[in-house]
């Protein structure tokens, strides 16, 4: 498998290193414990928002760090959640006296180190509030599983939750926020290739040149089926139907749409699956209010889109459109 | 005859050894059915503690295996890192102030380990994850007590348990971490948390034999 690495040992250093060069209007990067912070960090009186997870998802999450968004992101190993020790510092970082919300995906790891985090930081007084999100329909009988795992939605709520911070929520108010970003938004994934972690060299799973992966996670975890490859219009109903039935959103409902590529699915074919799913939204009555399409919560070089459906309100539409200034997203200011 | 203090510093030590010699191996147990790291994040753990002990090589057994536990909580990352974390630092407070360990003080420290793991994965046993292997251990380790035998028979013995927890996994279906998502696939596959469970214990076996 062909990277453009040095060393898979310096991989989430470097690149930390190449963040901090291009953006030192926007962000600082704090190494030993690594997390990208905001440059004006922390914002006195206005809630901190920490998010963090492996890397290999970028921009997910140190590229969403800035104004209307990230206070800190806290970058693990590839595909590895990172560990408290970082956690704890970000969340002092950005602690500006008005609390500090954790956004954190439904992975086994991320939820302990960040629950170890949160204790950590309670015991020194800080005021802390921890939202688990959890949107993969893909994952059935989440009784006995480890749940849903946390997707897409991620990305629509720490935007969200950030402008939020930004009008002077408070901390319940903001956490109020995620959990119905948490409650309205469902998405599903699908791989046509595999990822390599730079690490372990190899592709993290076989996906022969005629088939692809639905429901695949963004670590490259199976998902429902591995089935025979089909056109762009066919898939894309076979992820939008359990999504659309899981809420279930009706017609007269009004949501944002996320297209979002797995890294190596390039925008014209978003553009593909975004004109089938906007279809299909039409035909159920609902109705597309806000999009966005691109490559926001990736999975290394996958090939392969994941769809998110949020329901929007009067109040999300205004945080949606609240200025945002950071690496990876920026509109309005 | 005890365990004492330079014992358990030769186990970190061969623990960072056996991990480092598996974590190709376990690596490829966590791609079958998680997301192929484990091997990786415990070996670079484990090289990390190998720095840290120094500091610590002339204090009590407490302090030395919390040393090991606050060094793979913020080095390891990902679920083992606060399970692996949480069982040393629990066999630390048990082992507080001690310079040496009987059998009872080792299977004090190891039921603490393991309830720790328990407390913090949330798993159960047969849910195919790190504690299918460690239970066992303890549960042999008490009989061993109640049948007089020595640390070292009764170490070797709770090592071939977790042998035994590990190589169960393999036909169950994964209901904790990420093999969960699996469902009915993860059956066939040895659990690679059980896995690395089993190699600490047997290093424990091998480094203690003759205690």
């Amino acid at each position: 498998m062909k990277k453009f690495i040095n060393d898979p040992e310096m991989v989430v250093v470097e690149e930390l290193e190449g963040v901090a060069l291009a953006h030192p209007d926007l962000v600082k990067v704090h190494f030993d414990p690594n997390y990208v912070v905001r440059a004006d960090a922390p914002v006195q009186g206005k809630v901190g928002i920490i998010s963090g997870g492996g890397s290999g998802h970028e921009p997910m999450h140190g590229g969403f760090v800035g104004y209307g968004m990230l206070d800190a992101a806290c970058p693990g190993a590839v595909f590895t959640s990172p560990t408290p020790d970082q956690m704890l510092e970000a969340t002092k970082a950005v602690d500006g006296g008005a609390g500090v919300l954790h956004i954190v995906k439904n992975y086994t790891g991320d939820i302990m180190n960040f629950e170890m985090a949160a204790d950590l930081a309670k015991a020194e007084g800080m005021q802390v509030e921890s939202v688990v999100i959890d949107d993969d329909v893909a994952v059935q009988d989440s009784l006995w599983t480890a749940g849903r795992r946390g997707v897409g939605s991620t990305v629509l709520a720490e935007k969200l939750c950030g402008a939020a911070a930004e009008l002077g929520r408070s901390l319940s108010e903001v956490t109020d926020v995620c959990i119905k970003v948490k409650n309205m938004g469902r998405s599903m994934g699908m791989a046509l290739t595999s990822c390599t972690v730079p690490h372990a060299g190899e592709p993290t799973f076989d996906l022969p040149e005629d088939e692809m992966e639905i429901g695949v996670g963004i670590h490259g975890e199976p998902g429902r089926a591995r089935l025979p490859l089909k056109p762009a219009d066919e898939i894309v109903e076979m992820l939008m139907e359990p999504i659309v039935s899981d809420l279930p959103y009706k017609a007269g409902d009004e949501v944002l749409l996320f297209v979002n590529s797995m890294g190596g699915t390039p925008l014209i074919e978003l553009y593909i699956a975004y004109r089938k799913a906007y279809q299909i939204c039409e035909q159920h009555g609902i109705k597309v209010v806000r999009n966005l399409i691109g490559s926001y919560i990736t999975s290394l070089e996958m090939a392969g889109v994941s769809i998110t459906l949020l329901k929007m309100d009067e109040d999300m539409l205004k945080l949606w459109d609240h200025p945002v200034l950071t690496p990876g997203l920026r509109w309005g200011k | 005859m005890s365990i004492y203090r330079d014992d358990t510093l030769e186990w970190i030590t061969a623990c960072a050894d056996v991990l480092d010699e598996n974590s190709h191996y376990l690596t490829k147990l966590d791609a079958a059915i998680g997301d192929g790291d484990h091997g990786i994040n415990m070996d670079r753990g484990f090289n990390a503690v190998m720095l840290k002990i120094p500091e610590v090589a002339d204090k009590d057994i407490g302090t030395i295996f919390k040393t090991v536990g606050m060094t793979l909580i913020s080095t390891v990352g990902g679920a083992a890192g606060p399970l692996y974390g949480t069982f040393f630092l629990q066999a630390g407070m048990k082992s507080t102030g001690k310079m040496e360990l009987n059998l009872e003080d080792w299977l004090l420290a190891l039921e603490s380990a393991v309830a720790g793991v328990v407390m913090r994965g949330k798993a159960e046993l047969g849910d195919k994850t790190m504690v299918d292997a460690l239970s066992p251990a303890v549960d042999s380790l008490k009989h061993s007590m109640d049948d007089h035998l020595s640390i070292g028979q009764a170490i070797q013995l709770s090592a071939e348990a977790a042998k035994q927890g590990m190589v169960d996994t393999i036909p169950w279906v994964a209901r904790k971490g990420r093999a969960s998502y699996l469902g009915e696939r993860s059956a066939g596959h040895q659990d690679p948390g059980a896995t690395s469970s089993y190699l600490i214990l047997q290093a424990a076996a091998d480094t203690w034999a003759d205690s």
